[in-house]
């Protein structure tokens, strides 16, 4: 992410400048073009130990990337969004692991557990105001946490393991460096997916409803169904995130689901600054390796995150990423 | 009439805000709505709009009963509005705005948007297109890109209204159009008006406090006091109306422009 080198304006600050790049549209190809390159070469410089992390950040790229379409797009507050990661998770897990399922059939079968979890939280939340939806989704995600600890299919507290690993064409998929690539092919689809989706009827309704949800509708946007459409896709993209994180571990339990995880991934939306794509890839990447990055100083690491974090927040109230300028 | 207003009630709380209104608004034409402070006329365009439900009485569009259908249903039926305070999408573009007027006549989704397919593309070039002949309608196709809510107030309002026309109408409901606006503005606006009547055939009801421009631009006239139609007719009729002229001297000083 640290290139710098893009504008020859004189530039108040290494982010605008970034920005910048971003808004043009030929020096953002020359962007994405080092960014891809960047995230191609990355695993023999980093080592196995920074790809496994590495992973996991991207990981976390495609989770905020899902979570920012309900939380920064549509203005919907989740804090049970692990529970979308989960239901992709244990979709491909049960289905391969006790019906035989081939991987990449159990796919279609996720992305629609997903959907139709969304509407199960989306449905009854769409009246609530934010501090109730809070409540409701948080509820939502222990609900699906604690079911998959005392449910038999799920495999109750220790999960399922031995999930297959799959296979491409005769190729099984398997190894840190394969997962990588693997994740990081799926991040930058997700990206484009965002990118695609905001720019589109679909986005920009999103952005009229979380701005003023009577002049939407008093515009012929019916808003009920675009906040469902805003939860059934931010839980698609949470359920593709799990699917790929049951076959990259082989294993899955409920303690990957949890309230934790949730609070993670809406802390790289809110970081980055919500609704903002380029700021809330940066988010996903700053939680998953600002503490690996802090690893030297040892017991104190978190504590001296939470502070850096706590800084951010006082200093970039909205976010990393700067908002958009006339 | 294209939109007709049947025996309309509406209560709040055991007040009666809205009471026995009878009233249409005929195709092509441009009708008023005047009324001192807190008569109900903006009660009354939320309940053609679809914001309130009326306790009793029909409210047609187009021989389509409205009372049961929510705000977005009816702007697809053909009823658009714009707000007395404007009321503008924030950090987004005049064009990003106009474009939320094309939603109901479009159609993609997430799917046709992520994969790019070349029907969601065709589609948005075609609300593109049309939202820019809105600005342009309207004046201000210049300022597509700035950020609306950085826009002079008067452009604001014109966003508002290229905003309603962009949902392809034929009743725009204007609320208090004219406030807030200088007097060159108000020339504009009344032009603006008769264009949108005239080219393209849209009818429109206001909601206004300048009697000047009420009297100018509108061929029916309206007055509504306390919940109630009181007077009904052209501009010489409604100024000659003892009722009417009861009903404003009770009111302030600066509502006594009638003449």
């Amino acid at each position: 992410m640290a290139t710098n080198k893009v504008t020859t304006r004189p530039a108040p600050g290494a982010i605008e400048r970034l920005y910048a790049a971003f808004d043009d549209p030929r020096r953002r190809w020359a962007l994405y073009a080092v960014i891809i390159a960047l995230l191609l070469l990355a695993p023999p410089v980093v080592g196995r130990y920074g790809t496994v992390i590495l992973t996991n950040a991207l990981l976390y790229v495609i989770l905020a990337l899902g979570l920012n379409v309900v939380v920064g797009f549509a203005g919907l507050l989740d804090l049970g969004y692990a529970a979308f990661f989960a239901v992709g998770a244990y979709t491909t897990g049960i289905l391969t692991q006790q019906f035989g399922f081939n991987f990449w059939l159990t796919i279609p079968f996720a992305l629609c557990a997903a959907a139709i979890a969304g509407v199960i939280i989306g449905g009854p939340t769409l009246r609530l105001r934010s501090d109730y939806l809070a409540i409701v989704t948080l509820g939502f995600g222990e609900i699906v946490r604690i079911g998959a600890r005392n449910l038999e299919i799920t495999g109750q507290a220790s999960g399922l393991t031995g999930i297959p690993s799959p296979s491409v064409f005769g190729y099984t998929l398997t190894g840190p460096t394969t997962y990588y690539y693997i994740f990081a092919a799926l991040a930058v689809l997700a990206v484009i997916a965002a990118q695609r989706l905001l720019h589109s009827r679909l986005g920009r309704a999103w952005l009229y409803v979380r701005h003023d949800e009577d002049a939407a509708e008093a515009m012929g946007i019916n808003r009920v169904r675009v906040k469902l459409a805003a939860y059934i896709t931010g839980a698609v993209f949470g359920a593709i995130g799990g699917v790929f994180f049951a076959a990259n571990l082989g294993a899955i339990s409920p303690q990957s689901f949890s309230f934790q995880q949730s609070v993670l991934v809406l802390m790289a939306v809110i970081l980055g600054g919500m609704g903002k794509i380029p700021g809330v890839i940066l988010g996903a990447f700053i939680v998953i390796l600002g503490p690996e990055l802090l690893r030297d100083i040892g017991s104190l690491r978190l504590l001296v995150f939470a502070v850096i974090l706590l800084l951010i927040m006082l200093f970039r109230p909205s976010g990393i990423w700067p908002g958009r300028r006339s | 009439m294209l939109l007709q207003l049947d025996d309309v009630v509406l209560r709040f709380a055991g007040n009666t805000v809205l009471e026995n209104i009878r009233f249409g608004v005929e195709e092509n034409s441009v009708a008023s709505l005047i009324g001192p402070n807190g008569a109900g006329k903006t009660s009354l365009f939320n309940c053609i709009t679809g914001f309130y439900r009326p306790q009793q009485g029909s409210i047609t569009f187009g021989g389509e009963e409205l009372l049961k259908r929510k705000p977005h249903a009816v702007t697809r039926l053909g009823i658009a509005r714009t707000f007395q305070n404007v009321r503008l999408f924030r950090e987004m573009s005049v064009l990003d705005n106009v474009m939320a007027g094309q939603h109901c006549r479009s159609r993609a989704g997430a799917f046709s948007a992520i994969l790019g397919l070349p029907s969601q593309r065709a589609e948005e070039r075609r609300v593109r297109e049309i939202c820019e002949e809105c600005l342009e309608f309207v004046g201000i196709a210049d300022e597509a890109d700035r950020i609306a809510t950085n826009l002079a107030y008067g452009h604001q309002r014109l966003v508002e209204i290229a905003r309603a026309l962009a949902t392809q109408p034929r009743l725009l409901l204007l609320d208090e159009p004219a406030a807030g606006l200088n007097s060159s503005e108000k020339t504009e606006l009344v032009r603006l008006i008769r264009r949108i009547r005239d080219e393209r055939g849209v009818a429109v009801l206001l909601i206004e406090h300048d009697m000047g421009l009420v009297m100018e631009v509108s061929e029916h006239i309206s007055v509504l006091d306390h919940g109630r139609i009181i007077a009904e007719g052209n501009a010489e009729t409604i100024q000659n109306d003892p009722a009417v002229i009861e009903a404003y001297l009770g009111q302030d000083e600066d509502e006594l422009e009638l003449t």
